[in-house]
């Protein structure tokens, strides 16, 4: 446990030091003991490309993937992921190869804004890695928490499923690697 | 040498893909800047009376607070209503934020807490004690009727003697529909990041439909001419909400000004439900038609909450004397002003509902008549808009309703309701057309060559996930003649060539044509700037004989008569061309508008009485697509938010508080992907060389309109139940 010092010197509030991995780059951060998961990425350390849409849980747009699975990262306190591994979607490219999800996603026009689009994002490649879903019908349902206000679902959709073959075997690869 | 082909028309990927895909695009609220403060924004608890105290010490007291700003102590705002007057602004008197002890609506904004960061300012600004005198509200429509009063709108008066054709009406069909407030929600929350330059201007990220329309605002209310510029890239989605400059925006200034620092202001999900959203409704229609369904009278009328500050206005009841052919029509519309925010333009302001009611009315009709739904509107076409009293321009509603109908099967489908169940489905067909306003606006657009012989465009627009960015660029390569990759637009910068508001599905044709008349210019400037040398081989060529490619200008029957872009820049300096379109006159004759007919089979669960749209086909008139890619996504986008309408989409207001209730995304319900089933759009083909320069008409509204109408009547068709009030939940259906 460390301090910090407000503008006027006064040693208030304490941080805690966290070692944690953000796309393949192991980082020692001091977090405030209040500080989501999400506001670490976006005010602390300038990731943004993770969204805030609610701050609730109820959109979706701030899904990472947190050890390989997908969570609502607003819903979470960063102090608490000492030790752990994040993707968000910065991470999901390799170099200038985007993910086939990635690469799916702009084929298939699968958004407009483009606001919900990370969350979608990640959302996908966990549910492909979770491996319960394959008809359209659970796909729709398995991508349920990650809203599209510009309702882009039937694009999200084709773009999902043209894409979950090649990131299931990305996936595979990925597990070789790590092991 | 290969022919080239037009980049106009292609399903195109979107130029900003790759930036969206990989968490590169920058919303307003993400731009990091040294020393940012946050502000957090504490809203009133009640919805009308004065401020009589308010108690900030404690929330000063808290390391890390900067200021506490409230009506006793922010800076100096101008207190004549014109300043605030903003491009979209409804007729009376602009709330002002802060400006004084009145409360004028529940929620409010009555302070802003500014720390160090965001945890801080929200928690320092539930230290915040407020002291009112309260005075009692009404906020419901429904009990304020007899508040009502004609809508400052500019309605074509009555034709024909509409009472007396109902009273000889063969068919006749008295009906009215209510429609709830519904609020916009980008997914996007709205949020300002205030740059505080050292020599005291600003330099804004914002969340706005109109860069310049936000920069005037702030330059006037905070007498700031000159100083203030209005960035914005992206934008997360917005569907009218960021028109007007909502309030977050004038008080990270106010902050900013205040503490000469750099400040970001973002709503919470909970203050998304504010500001503006579309208002509650009452549409009263009675139609009379002959026995073959010939119409004969329609009365519309529509009855609308507004602010008591504004009188928010919108296209409700028109649709109803210019849709179809009929001899006698009365259009009334009425306000009743409450204690709330103004309402504010949302996807196809007025359209979605009143063609809503119109559009089932017309369902009602055909079963009053015992006419095929689809037939009842074919014989009821017009191709004149005679409330305008001039001939559409282009209107291939009846291709519309021909290839939609044998899209979808339609003549399958068996009139009377409930029969077409599915063992415990029931199945309903039903259908509606949509129409929206093909309208142009002035605008000017820069076009230059850079220093590496690429196509540099710009205009002050914004790209709200409609795909700006993409099909400018197309517009662009097009009547420059540059492959795609050598043509960049760039957008969202108070500073570019004048631009209107981002709205109306009217930035293609008004923004497009100005992008084009540039790049047709600079095409000539380049032209006569290399026939200014001595012995020229393009002298006496026209620009039709002329070509670029890989950088060079050349003539098609000589390519090897070429000269570098670059090199014709280099030496005159650079190459650039502003150019501006105002609407053409040759417009003046004629009414314009797009046109649909959507058609929606619904399976509802005889036992539960749950409904699921399980497929829709949408075939759209709107003249020359651009970008069918982004396009079709757009209508797809717009049957979504219709679906919405029809099932989910509800702000509730607890009438005792004066206060929405259901302000989370948890509550306040919205399609997710398991609600939405196949949709396919079709666009018919559509001349149209009045509309503006390049025929094209806009789809940002069109694929909304008439989708409620459509569900309604499926599920009439499903279930034999009239439901007149939107939304149709499954209590309704009970
Ligand atoms: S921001 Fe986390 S679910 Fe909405
Ligand atoms: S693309 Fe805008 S919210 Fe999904």
């Amino acid at each position: 446990m460390s301090s910090t010092k407000d503008h006027s010197g006064v040693t208030t509030v304490a941080t805690y030091p966290i070692a944690i991995e953000i796309n393949g780059k192991p980082q020692q951060l001091d977090v405030h003991p209040w500080t989501t998961l999400l506001d670490l990425l976006r005010e602390q350390i300038g990731l943004t490309g993770t969204k805030k849409g609610c701050d609730h849980g109820q959109c979706g747009a701030c899904t990472v993937l947190l050890n390989g699975k997908r969570i609502n990262s607003c819903l979470t306190i960063a102090v608490m992921h000492d030790g752990a591994s994040l993707t968000t979607v910065e991470g999901l490219a390799s170099g200038d190869d985007l993910h086939p999800m990635q690469a799916a996603f702009v084929k298939h026009d699968a958004f407009q804004c483009g606001y919900c689009t990370p969350g979608q994002l990640c959302s996908a490649v966990g549910m492909t890695a979770e491996g319960r879903a394959e008809t359209s019908d659970e796909l729709r349902e398995h991508m349920s928490g990650n809203l599209c206000r510009c309702g882009a679902y039937p694009n999200i959709l084709s773009a999902i499923e043209e894409a979950m073959p090649a990131t299931r075997e990305q996936l595979e690869r990925d597990k070789g690697v790590s092991r | 040498m290969t022919v080239k082909t037009s980049p106009v028309g292609k399903p195109l990927d979107r130029v900003d893909g790759p930036m969206k895909v990989q968490g590169q695009a920058k919303y307003a609220g993400e731009f990091p800047l040294p020393g940012l403060l946050y502000g957090h924004i504490v809203n009133s608890t009640i919805a009308r009376g004065r401020i009589l105290h308010i108690d900030t010490r404690a929330a000063e007291a808290v390391p890390g607070i900067e200021a506490v700003l409230t009506h006793e102590n922010r800076p100096p705002i101008a207190s004549y209503d014109k300043p605030y007057e903003d491009d979209d602004a409804a007729d009376g008197s602009p709330f002002r934020p802060l400006f004084n002890d009145r409360i004028l609506y529940n929620s409010q904004p009555i302070a802003l807490v500014v720390g160090e960061s965001l945890e801080l300012a929200r928690y320092a600004a539930s230290l915040i004690k407020v002291e009112y005198q309260t005075e009692e509200h009404a906020t419901d429509l429904l009990t304020n009727l007899d508040q009502m009063s004609t809508a400052p709108a500019d309605l074509p008066g009555p034709r024909g003697d509409a009472k007396q054709a109902l009273n000889n009406a063969a068919v006749k069909v008295e009906v009215q529909y209510t429609t709830p407030v519904e609020h916009h929600n980008p997914m996007e929350p709205h949020a300002s990041t205030v740059h505080y330059l050292p020599d005291g201007t600003l330099e804004v990220y914002d969340k706005t439909q109109g860069v310049q329309n936000c920069m005037r605002y702030l330059e006037d209310v905070f007498d700031m001419e000159g100083q203030i510029r209005i960035l914005t890239p992206f934008v997360g989605g917005a569907f009218g909400s960021g028109l007007r400059p909502q309030h977050q925006l004038p008080l990270a200034v106010m902050a900013a000004l205040k503490l000469k620092r750099s400040v970001r202001v973002s709503f919470a999900r909970q203050q998304m439900f504010t500001f503006g959203y579309r208002p509650r409704s009452i549409q009263r229609l009675t139609m009379g038609a002959s026995s073959d369904g010939q119409l004969q009278a329609i009365y519309h009328q529509a009855i609308a909450q507004t602010s008591r500050f504004e009188d928010y206005t919108e296209q409700q009841v028109e649709w109803s004397g210019m849709l179809y052919k009929c001899p006698n029509v009365t259009l009334d519309y009425q306000l009743v002003p409450l204690d709330v925010y103004t309402p504010l333009d949302m996807r196809a302001p007025g359209g979605t509902i009143g063609v809503y009611a119109l559009e089932c009315a017309m369902d009602e009709l055909a079963y009053a008549a015992n006419i095929d739904p689809v037939e009842l509107r074919q014989k009821n076409f017009t191709d004149f808009n005679a409330n305008e009293g001039k001939p559409y321009s282009s209107k291939a509603l009846l291709e519309c309703y021909e290839q939609g109908a044998e899209r979808f099967g339609w003549s399958k489908r068996t009139m009377a309701p409930r029969s077409m169940q599915d063992g415990h489905q029931l199945i309903g067909w039903g259908m509606a057309t949509g129409m929206w306003e093909a309208m142009q606006m002035p605008a000017s657009a820069k076009a230059c060559i850079d220093a590496t012989g690429k196509l540099i465009v710009s205009s002050a627009t914004t790209d709200i996930g409609t795909g700006t960015y993409t099909v400018m660029t197309q517009i662009a390569a097009e009547a420059m003649g540059f492959p795609m990759d050598q043509v960049e637009f760039k957008l969202g910068d108070s500073n570019m060539a004048k631009a209107p508001l981002q709205g109306g599905s009217f930035t293609v044709s008004s923004v497009g044509s100005a992008v084009q008349k540039a790049c047709q210019e600079l095409r000539m400037k380049l032209l006569d700037t290399v026939q200014q040398t001595p012995a020229s081989p393009f002298s006496g060529k026209t620009p039709d004989e002329i070509d670029f490619a890989d950088g060079w200008l050349f003539i098609k029957d000589a390519p090897e008569q070429r000269v570098k872009l670059t090199d014709i820049a280099a030496e005159t300096g650079a190459l650039e061309v502003e150019a501006s379109v105002e609407p053409g006159e040759v417009r003046d004759g004629y009414a314009t508008g797009t046109h649909s007919a959507v058609f929606v089979e619904v399976k509802v669960d005889e036992d539960t009485g749950m409904v699921k749209v399980s497929r829709v086909v949408s075939a759209v008139a709107a003249g020359r697509v651009v970008n069918p890619k982004t396009a079709s996504n757009q209508i797809m986008g717009g049957v979504v938010w219709g679906v919405s309408q029809a099932l989910h989409e509800e702000t509730q207001m607890d009438h005792n508080l004066g206060r929405f209730m259901n302000h989370s995304l948890a509550e306040y319900h919205i399609p997710v992907q398991a609600d939405i089933g196949d949709i396919d759009v079709i666009f018919v083909e559509e001349h149209d060389e009045i509309v503006n320069a390049l025929g094209s008409k806009g789809v940002g509204e069109i694929g909304i309109v008439g989708v409620a109408a459509a569900v309604s009547n499926a599920i009439f068709h499903a279930t034999g139940k009239r439901v007149r009030d939107l939304p149709v939940t499954l209590d309704k259906l009970m």
